[in-house]
Formats: C-alpha cells, sequence, structure tokens
C-alpha cells in the first residue's frame, strides 16, 4: 500500500466518526525503518530536539511505535485498542513495522507473541477489557519464559452486561501476573511510555514483559498536546543474546536448551525449583525499578508536596485530579497530588516517604473495587488516613467536583459524602 | 543505586524457601562494583574475599554453563582462556559443567553435571563448600543460586557477564575475559598475602564422564589445554548426557 493511498483514505470508528490519522511526518526518505538512524535510549527520551504536535493517544501510540524498531505485531481487534493497533498497521505498510497480523483471538495473539518474543525479536501487542481477560492465561505465563515484550492496555468495562466504555478494573487482575505494568496519564504518555517499556523489559537483568495501561477513550481517543522526537530516529534493537534466558536459536548448536523446563514432577525438589522460579520473576520486576526511575524520572510525580490532603492517582484520573487541586487552591486549601506512573514496581518507600505527613489521603478511581487504594493502604502506615473514593465505573466520566466534594469532607466543611 | 538493606547473602543452609535478595532491597552493582554478601563494595575487595573462599573452603568447584561451554560468540571464546586460568591457581578444584537446563530427573549424575532444576544435588553429592558459577544464563544462575543457599552451606560466586546476582555470596557484573583474569590475579595476590590453599599441591580433580575420558592417562595436575582440547566437543554433552535418562520416570 502507496503513501499516497493512506493518506486519501477516510476512516470512520463504528460510531461512524471520521478517523484522522497523525500528521505525516517528513523523513529523509519514504522507506521507512530504512531512513531511521539507531540512537541510544537516552538521546530519543530526553536529549533529541520535539516538536508539539495535537494529537489522539492511539496516535501517540503509533509515533512511539515508528520510534521503536519493533519486529512484529500482532493483535485482535476490540474498542476502543481497535484504533491503535489499526494506526501501527499504517507504520507496516511505510516499512516502520517488519511484521504484523491479525491473530484469531486474544488467547492466539498472546500465544503468538510469546512464541515471537522465544524467537528473540522485539513484539508488540495491544487489547482492551474482554480482550485482555480472554488473554490473561497466556500474558501469566510470559513472565515465567521470561518473554520480553510490550503489551498495550486500553482499559474499558470487562463487567456484564456489556459495555465497552471506560473502567479500569481490568488492571487488577494483571497485577498479579509478574508484567511491569505503567499507567499512562495522557497522551504525551502514551508516546513516551511504550518506548521506554521496550528497553526496560530487554535488560539482561530485568527480561520481562511490560504492559503499558492507558483509560480507553479518554486518552485512545481524545487529542492532547504530545512532543515528538524527529522521525529519523528509533530505539536500539532489541540484544536477544544478552538476556536472562537463551533465545530460540534453530543456527546455532545448542538448540536443546529448554528455557522453560517442564516442572511437572510430584516431589520436592520440583516444587522448591518452581518456587524458585517464581521468586526469580519478581526479583526481576524488582531490578527494573533503576531504569524506570532513570527513564520515567521516579517511579510517581509529586504536585505540591507537603500539602495536608494528598490525592493519589493513576491513569486519567491524575489529570482530574491535577483540575481537582488548581480548583482547591484557588479556594486556599493545601491539597497535593501524587501521581504513581509504575503499578507494577510498585513504588512503595516513595509513597510512604511522600505520604508521612498527610492527614488525609484521595484515592480517586475508575473502577468499582478500588484497586490503587488497596494498594496504597498495604505500603503506608495509620492506613485510616486513606478515604474511600471517589469512585466512578461502567463508562461514567469523573466530574472534578466528585473529587472537591471528598477534599472538602475531609478539611472538615462537608460530611463526608457516600460513594463506591 | 545502593544496596540500602539490611539483609545478608551468606552460605546457608538457610532453610526452606529463602527469599529472593532482589525483594529485599539488594540490587545489582554498577559497573566497577561488586555485590560481597549483600553490599556493594569495590571490585578488588569483592575478588579477595571470594578468592581466600574459593581456596580455603572444601571441594572448590567451576561450574560452567552453556555460554562458557558453546562458542555463541568471539566473547564467549575469548572468556575460556582466563576461566581455565582461574582453575590453574586453584588447587583441587572441579570442573563441573551446567550444560542444560532441563530438569535431568531422576538420574543426574552429580558427578559429571549440575542442573539448575536440583543444583544441591551435586553439591551435597560432592560436599561442595565454594563454587563459581560463569557462563549460566542470568534467569537460571538466579533460581539456581537461590536453591543453593536454600539447602547447603556452599559459598556461591558469580562472575556475570551482564547485571551481576544479587543471590551470590559474591558476584562482580559485566564479566569480559579481562574482569576473569583480574580474578585469576586476585587468587594468586592472596596466595602471596599467605593464604594456603586448602589442597596445596593438587592440581585439577577430573570430574564427569567426559572429562574422565579427556583426561586417560594425564592423571591429575593436568593442564587446562588439556581439559579444553576434551571436554570442548559439544558432542560429549549431548550423548553422554542422554544415557539412563527417562523423562517420564517419576
Amino acid at each position: 500500500m502507496s503513501d499516497a493511498v493512506i493518506e486519501e483514505e477516510v476512516k470512520t470508528n463504528p460510531q461512524g466518526d471520521v478517523i484522522t490519522s497523525a500528521p505525516v511526518l517528513e523523513t529523509k526518505s519514504k522507506k521507512g525503518a530504512e531512513a531511521q538512524h539507531v540512537v541510544d535510549p537516552e538521546t530519543l527520551f530526553f536529549h533529541a530536539p520535539r516538536e508539539k504536535t495535537f494529537i489522539t493517544g492511539s496516535e501517540a501510540a503509533k509515533e512511539a511505535i515508528r520510534r521503536s524498531n519493533v519486529d512484529i505485531a500482532i493483535s485482535y481487534p476490540i474498542t476502543p485498542q481497535s484504533e491503535t493497533m489499526q494506526q501501527v498497521g499504517y507504520l507496516y505498510a511505510e516499512g516502520y513495522v517488519k511484521d504484523y497480523y491479525r491473530g484469531e483471538e486474544e488467547y492466539g495473539v498472546m500465544s503468538a507473541i510469546a512464541g515471537a518474543s522465544r524467537s528473540g525479536v522485539r513484539c508488540l501487542t495491544a487489547t482492551a477489557g474482554p480482550g485482555l481477560m480472554r488473554g490473561l492465561e497466556v500474558i501469566a505465563s510470559w513472565p515465567g519464559g521470561r518473554l520480553p515484550c510490550v503489551l498495550l492496555v486500553m482499559c474499558r468495562v470487562v463487567n456484564a452486561p456489556l459495555a465497552i466504555q471506560p473502567d479500569n478494573v481490568e488492571l487488577s487482575y494483571l497485577l498479579n501476573t509478574g508484567c511491569i505494568v505503567l499507567h499512562a496519564e495522557n497522551q504525551q504518555d502514551f508516546f513516551d511510555f511504550p518506548m521506554v517499556a521496550f528497553m526496560v523489559g530487554e535488560k539482561p537483568e530485568v527480561t520481562l514483559p511490560v504492559a503499558v495501561a492507558v483509560d480507553g477513550f479518554f486518552v485512545t481517543h481524545a487529542r492532547g498536546w504530545v512532543h515528538l522526537p524527529s522521525a529519523d530516529i528509533k530505539l536500539p534493537p532489541r540484544n536477544c543474546y544478552h538476556e536472562a534466558v537463551p533465545m530460540m536459536d534453530n543456527e546455532n548448536p545448542p538448540i536443546r536448551i529448554a528455557r522453560d523446563a517442564p516442572i511437572q514432577k510430584s516431589n520436592f525438589i520440583s516444587y522448591q525449583m518452581h518456587a524458585s522460579w517464581q521468586q526469580e520473576i519478581w526479583a526481576a520486576v524488582e531490578r527494573s525499578r533503576k531504569w524506570l526511575i532513570r527513564w520515567l524520572g521516579g517511579l510517581i510525580e509529586v504536585v505540591n508536596p507537603g500539602a495536608k490532603i494528598m490525592l493519589v492517582a493513576s491513569g486519567a484520573a491524575v489529570s482530574q485530579s491535577r483540575e481537582a487541586v488548581r480548583q482547591a487552591q484557588e479556594q486556599g486549601l493545601d491539597v497535593g497530588l501524587i501521581k504513581v506512573k509504575s503499578l507494577r514496581p510498585f513504588p512503595g518507600r516513595e509513597l510512604v516517604a511522600a505520604l508521612d505527613h498527610a492527614e488525609h489521603i484521595i484515592v480517586p478511581e475508575f473502577n468499582y473495587v478500588g484497586w490503587l487504594a488497596k494498594e496504597v493502604k498495604s505500603v503506608i502506615s495509620r492506613t485510616e488516613r486513606v478515604m474511600d473514593g471517589p469512585r466512578v465505573f461502567g463508562g461514567m466520566s469523573m466530574p472534578t467536583e466528585l473529587i472537591m466534594e471528598k477534599i472538602m469532607s475531609s478539611n472538615g466543611r462537608l460530611p463526608n459524602t457516600h460513594s463506591a | 543505586m545502593k544496596a540500602e538493606s539490611s539483609y545478608c547473602v551468606l552460605p546457608g543452609p538457610e532453610g526452606l524457601l529463602p527469599p529472593a535478595a532482589a525483594t529485599q532491597g539488594i540490587l545489582p552493582p554498577e559497573d566497577g562494583e561488586a555485590l560481597l554478601e549483600g553490599r556493594i563494595v569495590s571490585e578488588d575487595e569483592a575478588m579477595d574475599a571470594a578468592a581466600r573462599a574459593l581456596l580455603t573452603r572444601k571441594n572448590p568447584t567451576l561450574f560452567p554453563g552453556p555460554l562458557m561451554l558453546w562458542g555463541w560468540t568471539e566473547h564467549t571464546r575469548e572468556k575460556s582462556v582466563p576461566f581455565f586460568e582461574i582453575a590453574a591457581e586453584v588447587p583441587g578444584v572441579r570442573i563441573i559443567p551446567m550444560p542444560d537446563y532441563r530438569p535431568i530427573y531422576p538420574k543426574i549424575d552429580p558427578e559429571a553435571v549440575i542442573n539448575p532444576c536440583h543444583p544441591n544435588l551435586t553439591i551435597w553429592h560432592n560436599k561442595i563448600e565454594a563454587c563459581i558459577l560463569i557462563g549460566v544464563h542470568c534467569h537460571f544462575a538466579n533460581i539456581t543460586l537461590k536453591m543453593i543457599r536454600a539447602g547447603t552451606n556452599c559459598y556461591t560466586i558469580a562472575l556475570c557477564a551482564e547485571a551481576g546476582h544479587e543471590d551470590a555470596m559474591m558476584s562482580v557484573p559485566n564479566c569480559n575475559a579481562e574482569k576473569i583474569a583480574k580474578f585469576a590475579e586476585a587468587l594468586r595476590r592472596v596466595k602471596r598475602q599467605g593464604v594456603r590453599p586448602l589442597y596445596a599441591g593438587q592440581g585439577i580433580i577430573p570430574s564427569g564422564w567426559s572429562q574422565i575420558a579427556a583426561l586417560k592417562g594425564h592423571g591429575n595436575g593436568v593442564r587446562p589445554e588439556e581439559v579444553r582440547a576434551g571436554a570442548g566437543h559439544t558432542a560429549s554433552f549431548s550423548h553422554d548426557l542422554e544415557q539412563g535418562l527417562d523423562e517420564n520416570e517419576e
């Protein structure tokens, strides 16, 4: 497919809205990845000049993949992920992704990604809500297989009755798989985080899959300002001979090395080996901290440190919380915010330090179960400081008034309001 | 990042299921540093301590893994020379390979191989109290090191080509041929400082079928070049090890 055809094609979403593609960025030639040159991660992340663009979250992810030297992208369409992988399809047509196809469904997709990762190439997939749940059995096997890849998760409702709207309860299932899990707040994060994810997951001492989650629609389908480096540069390729396990190389003699030993004997030694293996997965998650801190600028971001009332949020709830903090400060209230960028590894020590002084802790979330509040309570002392909610789910948006009510009630101005 | 944990990585047996050191706050050192019992120290300090352990504890053993046994890269080949330099500096040392990561159960020959699925069998059988893991992929080195710490009193040394291993008593990251040679020099240095090797006067102890076959007629104290000539053949591992192995047998 030529570039010209891509630009003339009018795409629509299921609602019939026209989907526009990201701005076409000038490259030195039309040969896609061949026109790019490899730079070290620090250069791409921090030093390369950036240009400000106004694009959707899906387009931001596309631009990240364009610069990530991806070998293969496999997925199965599901709202709200479909548009992003459609964008990645354009990259395949343009020569930025070497292989790209639609799997039969998510179980097959995640299995195919496992095979691709074992072969030593850089892999991308993406899913959403029920698709994540369907693929979860395989996804939970990735860390034990030490399979670096990037999984984009565009969160949506998973519960019956069927709905395709925003809700991130699915992340509570993903947190205990052994995958590294990042949660992007906005379009800029959805550009930056996937590139960091590739580099961290492929570090030899880590060698793990990384999920980059984002709240569907709020970020994927909405436009925001994104600072993009030149499309002429890209990340180094995956170095599969420097990882925690041998890749499957049929051209080299020791192909008989089995990297995923079947541990099926009913004896203590087998149990012990499996236990040690599981410990190693979570140890590898811990080793990712150093790189995430370096390349994400910390596992958390703190706004107005020292405030007596602190909001703690991840994903799109951070943006709503930023606005609530602004409104609260206009009213003379001392309110701060902690943005949690990384859910696994969880920034326990950072939260303990940043919340030590706080008298009230409010955790706004886009799900019923309040998984982030539980995570926060699991690491801090005096957990009675954590207020319940506000939480919205099933596709609801989160008006800042909900957060303000919590702030006001915690400040003694209103009785504590009821929410889920 | 400096280690901030109070957890110490010491010879065991530590118990049923020791924690992974990384989850106790011990993380890999930067290049030029090393981990010694969970503390980040200079390479020289760590190497000297490990050299003393290797020379003075019972049945010192080198465990070369697939990255040392096969010529995956030129880098791998380069490292085999200082590897045998280390062997030559440790009287009474054994060389027991870890050629494969598949579980070899129940008929492992603990004199011939060590396996990451049950490394303690080889340690126990040979009463090994100090060892070096080298050329083992990091994932398998880590699970092995934890199991050794759980059930044995073996002092573990990991000379790692990547980031290093928190679960070893001593680990040096980014171990290229130069750093491996530096460890051989540490062995010479501590001997000059007065450390008397436990097995002074002995050479390399033959161990395992392939090595024993290679050493026929040479006796003890064989030169490293001769060991390499016999043990470096891929088929010697792949065929010998499968004899007597029934993976379906309980």
